[in-house]
């Protein structure tokens, strides 16, 4: 409780604070008809990965959308790596622009959210008040509230979730294996046929991490904040796998992909016969495209294979955040969640819990075709939740130790 | 007087930027970066960087490959020179080259590796009938540990560089007439070139040379495609450390910048007495009189080096082009097995801005640039300004290597309340553009026979009528083709774009880098031939104005 005569202070200097606060005040997302309101009109700047062309053709259909209901006008600016709009918004602070920036929504999760949070760059709590929160069915679903093990705690709203699945050649292998120790005795037998993008690609990130989840006992301890003391034990296996695994793999280790792209294309090449991907629709997508074989399918080892979340954040600085709510909003929608969820547009999975919706708008998923090469949800086995942050980078450093030189 | 403000204008534009940036970049190297809580100074940054695993292979490789691949760039043009007649034959292999500078370093890079790699072009032409490979063999060719294939890809593009260089500058040195001189003495025409025209060449083009030293030891995107992974060269990795989600690595990656810009100046070191001493050593060898020795190798090996250089390079756009409309290619077919238009229908409708956007900048910063050149130069041959140290300032921005100040420069324009706009853009393709425009420019501009000036005055003309009615005019060409080459640097420039554009002013470039990380090929290799476009349109148009304006002057044709 403030003592009287600290109101009263508070009270003298709350014109002065008034003006140096920018003109508008930041938005209530609970109030949300005034932030409809004050959407209306402005120009919000999207910063989202632009790697892939069905992804753009989404983020363009979205535009079109909130201009036509919210009169927003969105702009998709198209970035060759998330880190590049933290870069930004760090460089705004330093710079002291705190109210004008010019990144309005970021497409974003695990270490970059992270970081973000980490230095105060995050405008928020907002994403829980949205309307459309709900439909995610937070107390049923920790996945949107944790991100990467990170508390969210409304900084971020969901978007879209996805899940490792490894895809093979039906041509060129038999059976896949099940589990890491299959996938070395596999590679053994056909050296030079399985690679992983290079760390700390997140992709190869995700490699690494999956193989120490699944050649692991205990699990738990890598989700919570990693000790230095129990770094060498716990991540012994791993090495120890890694070690025998590379010399069979593509190259004998010698050079490993960039990128899940890289990887994709050594697959089309026929250089490889089994590789990876952070999308459980990606080799119906490639094969769409022309990328991949259309004998190519997707398949996942027995105990599960690493999954999460990837979330709309807006800096404590965007000069739009009515505008980014309100998107983030729409991209929560049944309707948003379904057209992201068709293959034919993009394949990426929905946050929405499937019994919030009403049968209307369920019918909307039930009906998308999910492509050749895509396992049907009941097929994709249990998703293994990323270990925290700090665990991730530890391995990413300890793995550049060893196998860079 | 405007004019004689000029240099210091000129200066001023790009020398002030380059240094807020590099301010900026050496407080945190040396700990402060007040955002991320960094108050003192300390060399933690220092120490964490030296402990990198593999520091030491990046900085060498990032040393090494500038310098090889200058010197072999040299090498082959010079051999070209040497041995090139002006026959039907060496016209046409010229032509060839210079449409090659319009293709973006991407671009060039992408096509290359498709073309060597064990899946690539060349071993499905001879697969599996020569091979009997039903799969690709399972060899490391791109990015080879030793970055032989980052090499290559940079020989292809600075070739045609260097050629164009020299070709603007030999008309000068009157080659026709040293080399008839030396053959009346009994020399070959192609040692007769190397030891009366080359030594007199060289300090021409030699600033060209060390932009290209300073291009290849802190090229970015090339390296990303072509060059070794563990580790990578230096430059890719301090572009990691600056993108790597723990802001921490900000300050390791600052020390790193400063670091780059150490390689990129001990290489120029290194080639520089390099110089010297094949100044000394080649003494002996420029007068012993031989007139005949390895004329052969030299007539054989010119044309051959550079032929190869050219096909290697078109071969490479060619198979771009083939992907922009296959549909799925299975090794070790010949060719896709289908074709489709699906990719540039996917493609066309989206790229009309940002083909607008790649003009304007191109255009306003290549015509500001023009001005600016323009009149600096015009000022220095006016007052006979002897060419003074302070031009090394002009190569400022080629020689900082552009991760070493551009993350710096963002937070020096944020500082004083400039946010992200075309304009801004503009002005910092300038800092790239300007240096470029005035390197193909100054050598044809200051070397302009007098005597047609003089005759102009004493006809009664006002020095700017002068100018209008004469230098201008017989300077069409040259600066014609150094705006073609500004207009290339400008569409090529990545990084500044999107720093400084806050990603806001999408251009052809930043729209193919974006697609080239998902890496879908057939997409990248429709964007790689639409960035070329503009370019190469600019080529054409620098070759094609002098001819139709000089079309019914003969002699006009042959001026610089």
């Amino acid at each position: 409780m403030l003592k009287p005569c600290h109101t009263r202070r508070l009270a003298s200097i709350a014109p002065l604070l008034a003006l140096a606060l920018p003109a508008v005040a930041a938005p209530d997302p609970s109030d949300w008809q005034s932030v409809l309101a004050q959407a209306e009109g402005q120009t919000v700047y999207w910063n989202a990965w632009g790697g892939e062309a069905r992804t753009n053709a989404y983020i363009e259909w979205v535009a079109q959308q909130v201009d036509e209901r919210y009169g927003i006008e969105l702009v998709h600016v198209k970035l060759g790596d998330t880190s590049e709009a933290v870069s930004r918004v760090l460089a705004e602070k330093q710079a002291g622009n705190d109210d004008a920036g010019s990144v309005d929504m970021i497409w974003i999760n695990g270490e970059n959210f992270a970081a973000m949070k980490d230095n105060d760059l995050l405008f928020g709590p907002w994403a829980e008040s949205l309307p459309n929160y709900p439909l995610t069915d937070p107390d049923n679903t920790p996945a949107v509230r944790y991100d990467w093990t990170i508390p969210v705690e409304g900084l971020e709203s969901p978007w879209s979730s996805s899940q490792v699945v490894f895809y093979y050649d039906t041509a060129l292998v038999e059976e896949p294996p099940d589990n890491m120790p299959e996938l070395l005795d596999w590679a053994a037998q056909n050296p030079g046929e399985f690679t992983y993008p290079q760390v700390p690609n997140f992709l190869g990130n995700a490699f690494i991490t999956q193989a120490l989840l699944e050649l692991s006992d205990n699990t738990e301890v890598f989700y919570a904040p990693m000790q230095e003391d129990e770094f060498d034990e716990a991540t012994a296996p791993l090495w120890a796998y890694l070690d025998e695994l590379h010399p069979h793999l593509w190259r004998s280790g010698r050079a490993f992909p960039s990128n899940s792209a890289d990887l994709r294309s050594l697959m089309g090449d026929s250089e490889i016969s089994i590789a990876l991907s952070f999308s459980t629709t990606e080799a119906s997508g490639a094969i769409a495209n022309y990328e991949l074989p259309d004998t190519v399918r997707s398949y996942v080892h027995d105990s599960g294979m690493i999954g999460n979340i990837s979330f709309m954040a807006i800096p404590y600085n965007a000069e739009h955040k009515a505008g980014a709510m309100v998107v983030a909003n729409y991209l929560m929608s049944p309707e948003a969640q379904a057209e992201k969820q068709d293959p034919e547009v993009w394949g990426s999975n929905t946050v929405l819990s499937m019994e919030q919706l009403s049968a209307e708008e369920r019918a909307l998923f039930d009906d998308i075709d999910l492509g050749i090469a895509t396992l049907p949800p009941s097929e994709l086995g249990k998703v293994l939740g990323q270990p925290h942050p700090s665990w991730v980078d530890a391995l990413a450093e300890a793995w550049q130790t060893r196998y860079v030189n | 007087m405007l004019l004689r403000l000029a240099p210091w204008i000129l200066i001023s534009v790009l020398v002030v930027p380059l240094a807020a940036g590099l301010l900026m970049v050496i407080l945190p190297a040396f700990g402060y970066l007040p955002v991320l809580g960094g108050e003192t100074f300390h060399f933690d940054a220092w120490q964490a960087l030296w402990q990198r695993p593999g520091l030491y292979r990046s900085i060498l490789l990032s040393y090494a490959s500038g310098l090889i691949t200058t010197l072999v760039a040299l090498a082959i043009v010079a051999l070209f020179l040497a041995a090139s007649r002006g026959t039907w034959l060496d016209r046409g292999i010229r032509r060839l080259v210079s449409p090659l500078l319009a293709i973006p370093h991407a671009a060039v890079a992408f096509g290359l590796a498709f073309l060597i790699a064990p899946s690539g072009l060349f071993v499905r032409w001879v697969s599996p009938g020569l091979t009997g490979w039903e799969r690709p063999p399972d060899a490391l060719i791109v990015n080879d540990p030793l970055g032989l294939s980052l090499m290559a890809g940079l020989v292809l593009k600075e070739v045609p560089f260097l050629l164009l260089m020299c070709l603007a500058a030999l008309p000068q040195l009157d080659p026709e007439r040293r080399v008839t001189l030396a053959r009346s003495l009994g020399y070959s025409a192609n040692i007769a070139w190397l030891k009366s025209v080359f030594p007199v060449l060289y300090p021409l083009i030699r600033l060209p040379v060390y932009a290209v030293i300073a291009y290849a030891t802190s090229v970015v995107d090339m390296a990303m495609i072509l060059g070794p992974t563990l580790p990578p060269t230096l430059s890719v990795s301090i572009l990691g450390w600056f993108n790597d989600p723990d802001l921490d690595h900000r300050y390791m990656a600052s020390a790193g910048a400063v670091l780059q810009l150490g390689v990129t100046l001990a290489a120029l070191l290194t080639w520089w007495l390099g110089e010297q001493c094949v100044k000394r050593v080649s003494q002996g060898w420029l007068i012993n009189g031989a007139r005949n020795t390895g004329s052969m190798a030299i007539a054989v090996g010119g044309r051959l080096l550079l032929t190869t250089t050219t096909l290697l390079a078109i071969s490479a756009i060619g198979g771009l082009v083939i992907f922009s409309v296959a549909g799925f290619w299975r090794f070790p077919d010949a060719l896709p097995g289908t074709f489709t238009l699906d990719h540039w229908q996917r493609i066309l409708p989206s790229v009309t801005t940002p083909l607008l956007n790649t003009l304007s900048v191109g255009l306003a910063a290549t015509l500001s640039a023009a001005v600016m050149v323009v009149a600096t130069l015009e000022n220095a041959v006016r007052h006979h300004l002897p060419v003074s140290r302070s031009q090394w300032l002009l190569y400022l921005p080629l020689i900082v290597p552009q991760v070493a100040f551009l993350f710096g420069l963002v937070v020096a324009a944020e500082s004083i309340n400039v946010r992200p706009q075309m304009a801004l853009v503009i002005a910092a393709h300038l800092l790239f553009v300007a240096p470029y425009l005035y390197l193909s420019l100054s050598e044809a501009y200051r070397r302009l026979d007098p005597r047609w000036m003089q005759a102009a005055h004493s006809l009664g003309a006002s020095p700017w009528r002068a100018f209008w009615q004469v230098r201008l005019p017989l300077l069409l060409a040259p600066l014609l083709t150094a705006c073609a080459v500004s207009l290339a640097v400008s569409i090529g420039q990545y990084l500044p774009t999107l720093l400084l554009g806050g990603g806001r002013v999408p251009t052809i470039t930043t729209e193919a880098v974006a697609m080239a990380s998902g890496g879908n090929r057939r997409l990248i290799a429709v964007l790689a031939l639409l960035q070329a476009l503009l370019p190469f349109i600019g080529f054409s148009l620098a070759l094609l104005i002098p001819r139709l304006a000089w079309a019914k002057r003969r002699q006009m044709r042959g001026v610089a």
